[in-house]
């Protein structure tokens, strides 16, 4: 990357008291992409969205945008705007009022003529045009939630932040919302930072994922990078559904090494950092990565349990004697007949990149914990 | 994607299957007599009270205010609007009220606005009950007490007399209208603070950060949204005020001396002293349309600046 980036965290770290909500986070965000900041609640990604918007100031290291320490800078004169949780619309203004609020602050002062031509502009771009003179609790949760972006983007902010844009909108609407916002990004050009918990929206809608845990960035990438080559345990865990099978490392050979698994099979799997022979290991495997068979061949058997049809795939739940349940996700092929019932026993399979090794948890204990109290605090 | 484009729900009485949740039309007359004994029997105490204790003395007192003074005082049955007519008689008395009500309520409002504001927004979480109830615990004492407690400080051997050591002399502060004022902003203080608080403590921080987040520099945001939002609190407080100052007796009474006469001291004159209850009637009803004005005035202003579709106004 040879442009500055857009928002740049050197060794950031956010303390509440004794709580630590942030650690040391060395982040730099590429300009005019869109990422998102995933991870589980109180894992610093709203305290990271916040430092950057001005609302916290970082108790150690700096926060940038776009090459300039932002230290000391209040919130109204940074060059960025927020989507709030829950919009935070103002209640006493009608739409067009909202959407100019942030023009009206603009000094030297906008002549009216310039207010109203940009805050037209800005409700067309969401789609909202002739809303203008709606009051807010007239609108449904989705225009609201275009009202609020329209007034965050009218100001022409160097970057768009998001907080949970889409917790409050049911499951359709999110859908459309999250392409909605994509073309929205691509169309302004402007780099667009999403703070988000759920894992699906962060890989549909983003160029890049940053997952963070106990408030530290523990991987950023693209979305397949996550989801294909995630960093640890924890990652491969949250980001997707995941089997994890431990066991212990009984050879070495290269960039692979084999795992005896409770039941005594050893596989080979992939290894992301050094690991020594006898060392307890957890193995993940992604349900889709699982093949099915008719009994005979596959590296394990097991008996099917539970199927889950969903129309294009069928999900299954199987047992494996000594290694426990495993889910498989099988596509479904119109007349090809390849279901398989609840009882009946299969041989399970995997290409032979599929298996993860991760050494066993360590960051995802004590830390998180103290973590989940900091977001609250604010 | 446009959401205009909702269609409307199916219509349950053109569709057979989804009656099941659905209420039926007609419900069952037992039923809806019940229920509505039990509303009438729920409201009547209340009812019955507001009819013997405000319904029917304003019915009389509005029967009063067309009459005349009997010879002897009192009441004597006529149709005539001479007490209205002669209501200029009382000029000063409406005068003082007019003046020094809004005045005490704005001055109430002076004070107890940053209060609350402090209160809600500003104050420590654990100390906010405490220094709540610091608010209205002397609201405990009744105001009788506490203005006699002013009538002391006021006086010749209050501040005065303190003032006489340093040098200054002759300094007069009971019966004056300042004192009057004085005491209607002690005796007040917490019925503006309780209801601005209330709806300060109401605002949603967000927005707060949403204005700042928009560029408007503290100043305005307090301008534009903190103190546009409290206003609902704003009016509630100072019409609580104003219309409990447009009947004060108490305070000009005792801080006032009688120099400084209001409605109130009017109408006790009127009744007690010379028992002319139909003039006093006249000014009484007056008073009450007054009273109705300023409210319906204040409910209008602060639903149109908060934006909010109804405002209570207590």
């Amino acid at each position: 990357m040879t442009a500055v980036p857009d928002i740049e965290f050197r060794a950031v770290t956010k303390r509440y008291g004794a709580v630590t909500a942030v650690s040391g986070i060395d982040l730099a965000i590429p300009p005019s992409a869109f990422v998102a900041l995933l991870g589980p609640s109180g894992c610093g990604k709203t305290t990271c969205l916040r430092m950057i918007g001005g609302f916290e100031q970082p108790s150690e290291g700096q926060v940038l945008i776009r090459g300039r320490d932002m230290a000391g800078t209040p919130p109204y004169r940074r060059p960025v705007n927020m989507v709030f949780q829950q919009y935070a619309l103002f209640p006493h203004l009608d739409v067009e009022e909202n959407i100019s609020y942030g023009l009206r602050q603009a000094r030297p002062r906008l002549s009216s003529r310039e207010i109203s031509q940009r805050a037209g502009e800005a409700l067309a771009m969401v789609q909202l045009a002739g809303y203008g003179r709606r009051k807010i609790h007239e609108l449904s949760g989705g225009q609201q939630q275009r009202v609020a972006l329209a007034r965050a983007l009218v100001n022409k902010p160097a970057v768009l932040l998001l907080d949970e844009p889409l917790a409050a909108l049911d499951k359709k609407l999110r859908t459309d919302m999250q392409i909605e916002l994509q073309n929205l990004q691509r169309e302004i050009g402007i780099t667009f930072v999403l703070v988000t918990h759920d894992q699906e929206e962060a890989l549909s809608m983003s160029d890049f994922v940053c997952v963070m845990n106990g408030g530290r960035v523990v991987q950023l990438g693209q979305p397949s990078e996550i989801y294909d080559e995630p960093a640890d345990l924890f990652v491969a865990d949250f980001v997707g559904k995941t089997n994890l099978l431990s066991g212990k490392v009984a050879g070495l050979s290269g960039d692979l090494v084999n795992v005896a698994l409770a039941d005594g099979t050893v596989i080979a799997a992939r290894k992301r950092v050094p690991l020594s022979r006898g060392e307890a290991v957890s193995v993940s495997l992604r349900p889709e990565s699982l093949s099915l068979s008719a009994p005979g061949s596959g590296a394990l058997k097991g008996i099917v349990r539970n199927r889950i049809f969903l129309g294009s795939t069928a999900e299954y739940a199987i047992e494996v004697q000594g290694i426990g349940s495993l889910l498989a996700k099988a596509d479904h092929v119109i007349g090809q007949g390849n279901l398989f019932k609840p009882g009946e026993p299969v041989a399970i399979g995997f290409a032979a990149g599929a298996p993860l090794a991760f050494p066993h948890a360590k960051n995802n204990g004590t830390n998180q914990r103290e973590d989940q109290n900091a977001e609250i605090l604010p | 994607m446009s959401e205009t484009g909702y269609k409307p729900k199916p219509d349950n009485a053109t569709g057979g299957l989804s009656s099941a949740g659905s209420q039926p039309a007609f419900p069952m007359r037992g039923s809806l007599f019940r229920k509505n004994l039990v509303t009438t029997l729920l409201l009547a105490p209340a009812a019955l009270w507001l009819v013997v204790f405000l319904v029917l003395p304003f019915i009389a007192i509005a029967i009063f205010s067309v009459g005349e003074r009997a010879p002897e005082g009192g009441y004597q049955a006529a149709l005539t609007f001479a007490q209205y007519a002669n209501l200029p008689a009382r000029a000063t008395a409406f005068w003082n009220t007019m003046v020094l009500a809004p005045i005490g309520a704005l001055a109430c409002l002076l004070v107890a606005y940053p209060v609350a504001y402090y209160l809600a927004l500003r104050a420590p979480q654990r100390w906010r009950l405490i220094l709540l109830a610091m608010i209205v615990i002397p609201f405990w004492t009744s105001l009788l007490m506490r203005t006699y407690a002013w009538m002391y400080i006021l006086g010749g051997r209050g501040i005065p007399a303190l003032l006489a050591y340093v040098g200054i002399e002759d300094l007069r502060l009971i019966n004056t209208p300042g004192a009057v004022l004085l005491g209607i902003v002690y005796g007040y203080l917490p019925l503006m603070i309780l209801p601005i608080y209330v709806s300060l403590e109401r605002l949603d921080r967000r927005l707060l950060e949403a204005s700042a987040d928009l560029g408007a520099t503290p100043l305005s945001t307090f301008l534009g949204v903190t103190l546009r939002l409290s206003l609902p609190g704003v009016m509630t407080g100072f019409s609580l005020v104003m219309i409990l100052l447009l009947g004060e007796y108490l305070i000009p009474t005792l801080l006032g001396g009688g120099k400084v006469f209001f409605i109130g001291n009017a109408l006790v004159d009127l009744f007690l002293q010379s028992r002319n209850w139909p003039f006093g009637s006249a000014i009484a009803i007056t008073l009450v349309l007054v009273s109705v004005v300023v409210l319906i005035v204040a409910n209008r202003i602060s639903t149109r600046l908060s934006g909010a579709r109804r405002v209570d106004l207590i």
